[in-house]
């Protein structure tokens, strides 16, 4: 890979960690809420069925996750496991599809 | 204090990655919510919540952390932070452990 | 007379500690225990030093698990129960006993653009460089390195990741990116981006706390960061 890609990447990461750190706040309030009022599931469906405003948010959150995560993981392979090289990009590009195709279904599941 | 938060802060995101998967293939089953919520209700399944929880939660501060060393003119305080950042995570746990 | 109980690493990478007795004296440093065991033990032990007083950093050694420079480690300080166990450099080869070879210590920071280049020569005016300005100002916070490698061998990913540059050689091209004179700077860019620059650097901040000068190369990392952030998203790198 380029040094000018390695460096985007580097910036990608950054860039959607800010995202992620808001919806991770939002989220975090979110459960302890949910918990606390000891919320059912059918309870949480309804106010999230057809909720186009929170499945906008949900969707944000899953594309942040699908660049965080694979990114974040490529230092861990490379420094544990000295998994370096073509390969272990392909890989987790391949995990950063899965992570947006399931979140994906994830979000349409408890927001459609 | 920097190393053993460094070190957290990558164990909790490894720990999450490969939780995602699971939780976005649980949520798209939704329709049988309830059921698994059910099967949540077990207190090794309520451990394990809190234990992500905490994890979120301090991958989340060491992040911040990382973002603050990297963007914002530091000096002095940056032990601090690696204090902080352990704080905040340990005061999500115990909020998110007095909510169940 | 208390004595200490020292263990040495003897050998190459395979090779083995030893343990010496030291006889204990008020205002001992480690590089006096060191000097002893050479001059009245063993002889054939193999170790640096050169000013003695901490102006040099050819005496940087592992004193119980960190980089220290042993000319400036009390031994009050650090001998826990009368114990001190000495290593040679982590993350260097060793060359025999605790001499580590400094090559590619030395080879990475050339190798990340460490070295002025300027425009002028002997014919031409001074270039005048305000000492105030915002620039002179973060060099002159990183520029009293003086190359012990304390730094590279606290470095967790100098240990990971064989190929990065590490916190020495990135410091130096940060003052250097900070120097108005240099010519190179597209290049020491260039140099420092990518998986083996500074983008590697995980702010664990080891170097920080253990170099010897008070400089803290993490800070200059996190400058480089931006600074080869901002070329590539120009689209300059």
């Amino acid at each position: 890979m380029s040094r000018r890609a390695e460096t985007l990447l580097w910036v990608a990461q950054r860039a959607s960690a800010a995202v992620l750190a808001l919806c991770v706040l939002v989220h975090l309030a979110t459960i302890v809420y949910a918990v606390r009022g000891g919320l059912t599931g059918a309870e949480i469906l309804s106010r999230t069925r057809g909720n186009v405003a929170w499945a906008a948010f949900y969707s944000v959150f899953v594309l942040a996750v699908a660049v965080h995560a694979p990114i974040g993981l490529r230092a861990v392979l490379a420094e544990w496991l000295g998994w370096r090289g073509a390969s272990r990009e392909v890989a987790l590009a391949a995990f950063a599809v899965a992570l947006a195709v399931l979140g994906a279904r994830a979000v349409l599941g408890v927001f459609g | 204090m920097n190393r053993a938060l460094a070190a957290a802060h990558r164990l909790s995101g490894v720990a999450l990655a490969l939780f995602l998967p699971a939780h976005f293939w649980v949520l798209s089953h939704a329709l049988q919510l309830d059921a698994f919520i059910a099967w949540t209700e077990q207190p090794a399944v309520k451990f394990a919540e809190w234990g992500l929880v905490t994890l979120l939660a301090l991958h989340l501060a060491g992040g911040l952390r990382v973002l603050a060393l990297e963007l914002l003119p530091w000096r002095g305080w940056a032990k601090t932070l690696a204090a902080v950042a352990a704080a905040f995570a340990f005061a999500v746990g115990v909020a998110f452990a007095l909510a169940l | 007379m208390s004595m200490l109980r020292v263990r040495v690493w003897r050998g190459g990478a395979d090779g083995a500690f030893r343990e010496y007795e030291v006889p204990r004296r008020e205002s001992q440093t480690v590089l006096d225990v060191v000097t002893h065991i050479q001059r009245a033990i063993d002889p054939t032990l193999a170790y640096r030093y050169a000013c003695r007083v901490g102006m040099c950093g050819s005496c940087a050694m592992t004193v119980n698990g960190a980089p220290r420079w042993t000319c400036r480690t009390h031994v009050d300080k650090v001998a826990r129960d009368g114990r001190l166990a000495l290593a040679p450099l982590r993350n260097l080869p060793v060359v025999r006993d605790l001499v580590a070879d400094m090559s590619e210590f030395f080879d990475k920071w050339a190798a990340a653009q460490g070295r002025f280049r300027g425009a002028r020569s002997r014919r031409d005016d001074f270039e005048r460089v305000a000492p105030g300005s915002p620039e002179r100002r973060r060099a002159d916070v990183a520029i009293e390195c003086i190359g012990c490698a304390v730094c590279y061998a606290a470095c967790d990913v100098v240990a990971a990741n064989p190929g990065y540059l590490g916190p020495a050689a990135l410091n130096r091209a940060w003052t250097l990116v900070n120097d108005v004179r240099d010519t190179s700077q597209a290049d020491r860019l260039r140099a420092v981006a990518g998986d083996a620059g500074s983008l590697a650097c995980h702010s664990h901040l080891s170097c920080t706390e253990r170099c010897p000068k008070g400089i803290s190369p993490t800070a200059g990392i996190a400058g480089l960061k931006r600074a080869v952030a901002r070329a590539a998203l120009k689209g300059e790198l």
